[in-house]
């Protein structure tokens, strides 16, 4: 009957042939931009190979950025594959950085162990319970879901900021508010011999255990119809509510234990650092992946080395930092466009059976 | 006004490497009632897209009035005085009639002076061989008046060659026979010619004179209608002498009642009034047909029974208990429901047909957690089989096949395994004459089986073929129920219009 049997390989190929075009297209737009601020984009695109990938040093960096990214793109690829574009990670991230932090504190002189499963599960609640309220509120209520993420990271943040500066604080911390530390001796150590971010293996480990989610399990079947078309996945009498609630859970689970995973590796404490702008690359990440997990590690691994390489750019070219952001805008754009590419090329369509 | 007559001679049109048409002629007789006749995707639409300039054909040429016509844009068919009703309407239902009709004039002022216009208008109207309100708002005028309407748009419009497409598909028996009746009448005057775009053979051999049918892109035969018989035009059509028979109908249905609609209220929706059915029941081994104009609730009762649309009041009952429509209940209940424009109420589109083949079963696995793609896959390749649908590969995404394949693979996928309760609208949509046979000779089968099957259509003569009771729905209401053997299609028909 078909006709076609070499459909599935082109299929994929398609699928990274379309980015790869928007990606070239996005740099000829930006070296444009370079040649306009008087700037050589071949200098350009050196440093960033430098600063983000040339070295063993400068890997680690951006592996080190990357890692935090791996977890915040989840939280807007997992709702995303139901169909739902929740933009409120960066709140995920300083919630769960704040309540691993505030609930590990009675255990500090305990063993390290102990403080660091304690800051995982809380940190993953948290998160799990500040997007499961947008997704509650799309699921129950008919809230539009991003503007739900949008305005709870809003108060998320102030949140945040009210209880760090409040209550929560280390008096002893003067000029930056933060809360008390956990320790020295509990914090994470990096991976032994590599010497990289202890966020990473965790975030790798996410990743594929959400792309099996997704793609290998009956629920995740379940979500992924959802997201196609919901009237579809109510005339098969799927939980539809319970699948937005679940994904939002899950995703905002991912950037919850992001934000404790910085604070037991990074600061030792929850302060203003944690507000990095994860959550919002993250977003960024997730798209450039078509909420794929695992597209989402080697896209995190280029706009952690995006923001690697910023440092050196600034010294070298005299470059602003924004620099980085107006190429991340337009790799965004120019992937987003790309999505009209796909069934432009004949090459990639199934051949009718003759 | 006099009627033109057109001739194509000819015509080829492609899209990619898709032949929708090659070498088509057409001949069309001034003051003559003329049928165009072929199955789904036979290229009917797409030979009068290009006669009115909305396709250009890339070979071929069109004659009005034996004289050779450049029609490129639909402009070009404007200006030469040939027009077409759609089967859905194209007029704007909170403007009057009269609005309607002014506004579709090319030189519309950009100051109207209602005062004149309703005179000439008033004027017109006594021209015209039936009269519709020009007062009256459009929303408020039945689908046969609206039909009018349209016809009475294109005169105003001094077009003197029309094509009706599938014009009877929204009326009710009486309203179609009138308004056939009328047209002919206005051809046979000598002021309009008339294409009809049909695939009813009853209607053809009533009111048409002559006809053209076409299978696959080609021309598969013409003649005079009282030379030709049903067996002759069914042979163009389909390529076979025969119309596959109808399946037979086995035993009684059972006592027993599997499904009960109680009291059922649903909110009003879109300016349109909810469900309010009293009572409905289906039998084991019965099929109810629900008859009904489009748009009188026949579309929220399946989505009520496929869970797509919450109940205000009242009570659906499967086998005697509360049904809810969830996915363990519709499992347990072997409760399965095929929605019409199932593309869009039925499939994923971006997900692969494999997939869409296994929406009712990928949990069914021995395994609760895991997908088991292998049995998946097998799954699919069986229904494929079984069904003829034809697909590139079993992995494209659903939505980039026919609308036919789509209701294949719905249909296949809906009659999985052992059912108990089928709830239909519309199956034989977009389907030929050989799988809508098939079709019908499935519902009967599972019906001869003992499945309850409640089978919504827009195709009288489906439901009356079918069915063992009829149902008429009118305005959310069921109005009047009847066995179906020995009904009479005019008595469904006043009830269809709410006379009762």
């Amino acid at each position: 009957m078909s006709a076609d049997a070499t459909y599935p390989l082109r299929r994929s190929l398609e699928a990274v042939f379309a980015p790869l075009l928007a990606l070239l297209g996005a740099l000829v737009l930006f070296s444009v931009f370079l040649v306009g601020l008087g700037q050589s984009p071949e200098d350009f695109f050196e440093l960033v190979w430098d600063g983000a990938f040339g070295s063993w040093f400068s890997m680690q960096n951006t592996l080190q950025r990357a890692a935090p990214l791996l977890l915040t793109a989840l939280c807007v690829a997992i709702p995303g594959q139901l169909g739902l574009v929740i933009i409120g990670g960066e709140a995920a991230v300083v919630l769960g950085g704040l309540a691993a932090t505030v609930c590990a504190l009675p255990f500090v002189n305990t063993s390290p162990i102990l403080v660091l499963a304690v800051m995982a599960v809380t940190g993953t609640a948290a998160g799990a319970l500040w997007i499961g309220i947008s997704g509650w509120l799309r699921a129950k209520r008919g809230v539009n879901e991003t503007i739900a993420s949008l305005v709870l990271a809003y108060i998320g943040l102030a949140l945040f900021n009210h209880l760090v500066e409040g209550v929560l604080r280390d008096p002893a911390s003067l000029n930056k508010p933060s809360t008390c530390g956990i320790g020295d001796a509990n914090m994470l150590d990096t991976v032994p011999w590599l010497e990289i971010h202890p966020g990473l293996p965790v975030g790798l480990l996410a990743c594929i255990g959400c792309w099996i989610f997704i793609y290998r399990t009956t629920t995740g079947f379940a979500s992924r119809v959802t997201g196609g078309n919901i009237r579809a996945a109510r005339l098969q009498g799927l939980p539809v509510s319970k699948l937005i609630l679940l994904a939002c859970a899950i995703g905002g689970g991912c950037a919850g234990l992001a934000g404790a995973i910085e604070v037991a590796a990074e600061y030792g404490r929850a302060n203003a650092s944690l507000n990095a702008g994860y959550g919002y690359t993250g977003i960024l990440i997730a798209f450039l992946a078509r909420f794929n997990p695992l597209t989402v590690i080697p896209m995190a691994v280029l706009l952690g080395g995006l923001g690697a390489a910023g440092g050196l750019l600034q010294r070298r070219m005299g470059l602003p930092d924004a620099t980085v952001q107006v190429l991340q805008g337009m790799i965004f754009i120019a992937i987003l466009a790309s999505d009209t590419l796909y069934g432009r090329f004949q090459w990639f369509q199934p051949r009718a059976a003759a | 006004m006099t009627a033109i007559g057109i001739e194509a001679i000819d015509i080829g049109k492609h899209f990619g490497s898709f032949h929708a048409l090659s070498g088509v002629s057409m001949k069309v007789a001034p003051g003559s009632v003329h049928g165009l006749l072929g199955e789904n995707g036979a290229g009917k639409s797409t030979l009068v897209k290009c006669l009115l300039g909305y396709y250009k054909a890339d070979t071929g040429s069109f004659l009005v009035d034996d004289r050779e016509a450049t029609i490129e844009r639909p402009a070009d068919a404007d200006a030469l005085g040939l027009g077409m009703v759609y089967q859905h309407f194209t007029l704007v239902p909170s403007m009057t009639v009269a609005e309607n009709l002014v506004m579709s004039r090319r030189d519309v002022p950009a100051a109207i002076d209602w005062r004149a216009e309703k005179a000439a208008l008033g004027e017109f109207m006594r021209g015209m061989p039936f009269k519709v309100p020009l007062d009256a708002e459009v929303g408020t005028l039945a689908a046969g008046e609206r039909q009018k309407t349209e016809i009475v748009k294109q005169l105003y419009l001094q077009r003197r060659f029309l094509v009706l497409d599938e014009p009877t598909s929204v009326l009710t028996p009486q309203e179609a026979t009138e308004m056939l009746g009328l047209v002919r009448d206005l051809a046979h005057s000598g002021q309009l010619t008339i294409v009809i775009i049909t695939h009813k053979l009853k209607e053809v051999a009533a009111f048409v004179d002559e006809v053209t049918v076409l299978r696959r892109g080609r021309f598969a035969g013409a003649g005079l209608v009282k030379d030709l018989g049903a067996a002759d035009l069914t042979a163009m059509m389909i390529g076979e002498p025969h119309a596959p028979a109808n399946p037979e109908r086995l035993g009684e249905p059972a006592a027993e009642i599997r499904l009960a609609v109680r009291d059922l209220r649903t909110a009003a929706d879109g300016g349109r009034k909810g469900l309010s059915i009293a009572a409905l029941d289906v039998k084991a081994g019965e099929i109810v047909g629900i008859a009904g104009v489009s748009g009188n609730g026949q579309k929220d009762l399946v989505e009520v029974l496929g869970g797509q649309r919450p109940i205000e009041a009242g009570e659906v009952l499967v086998d005697g208990t509360q049904y809810d429509a969830s996915r363990a209940q519709s499992q347990a209940r072997h409760v399965r429901v095929l929605p019409e424009e199932p593309l869009r109420n039925g499939c994923v589109p971006p997900m692969t047909v494999v997939d869409n083949l296994n929406l009712r079963a990928f949990d069914t696995a021995n395994s609760r957690l895991w997908l088991d793609r292998s049995a998946m896959a097998a799954r699919a390749a069986s229904m494929i089989a079984a069904y003829g649908i034809r697909a590139p590969s079993p992995i494209v995404p659903i939505g980039v096949l026919s609308g036919g394949n789509v209701q294949r693979c719905v249909l296949a996928r809906e009659f999985d395994g052992d059912v108990r309760l089928l709830v239909l609208a519309n199956p034989c949509f977009g389907l030929d004459v050989k799988a809508v046979a098939e079709t019908r000779a499935r519902i009967m089968a599972a019906r001869n089986q003992g499945t309850a099957v409640l089978l919504i259509s827009e195709d009288l003569d489906e439901i009356l073929e079918l069915s063992d009771r009829v149902a008429v729905m009118h305005d959310g209401e069921i109005v009047h129920q009847m066995p179906a053997a020995g009904a009479d299609p005019q008595e469904i028909g006043r009830h269809m219009l709410g006379h009762h």
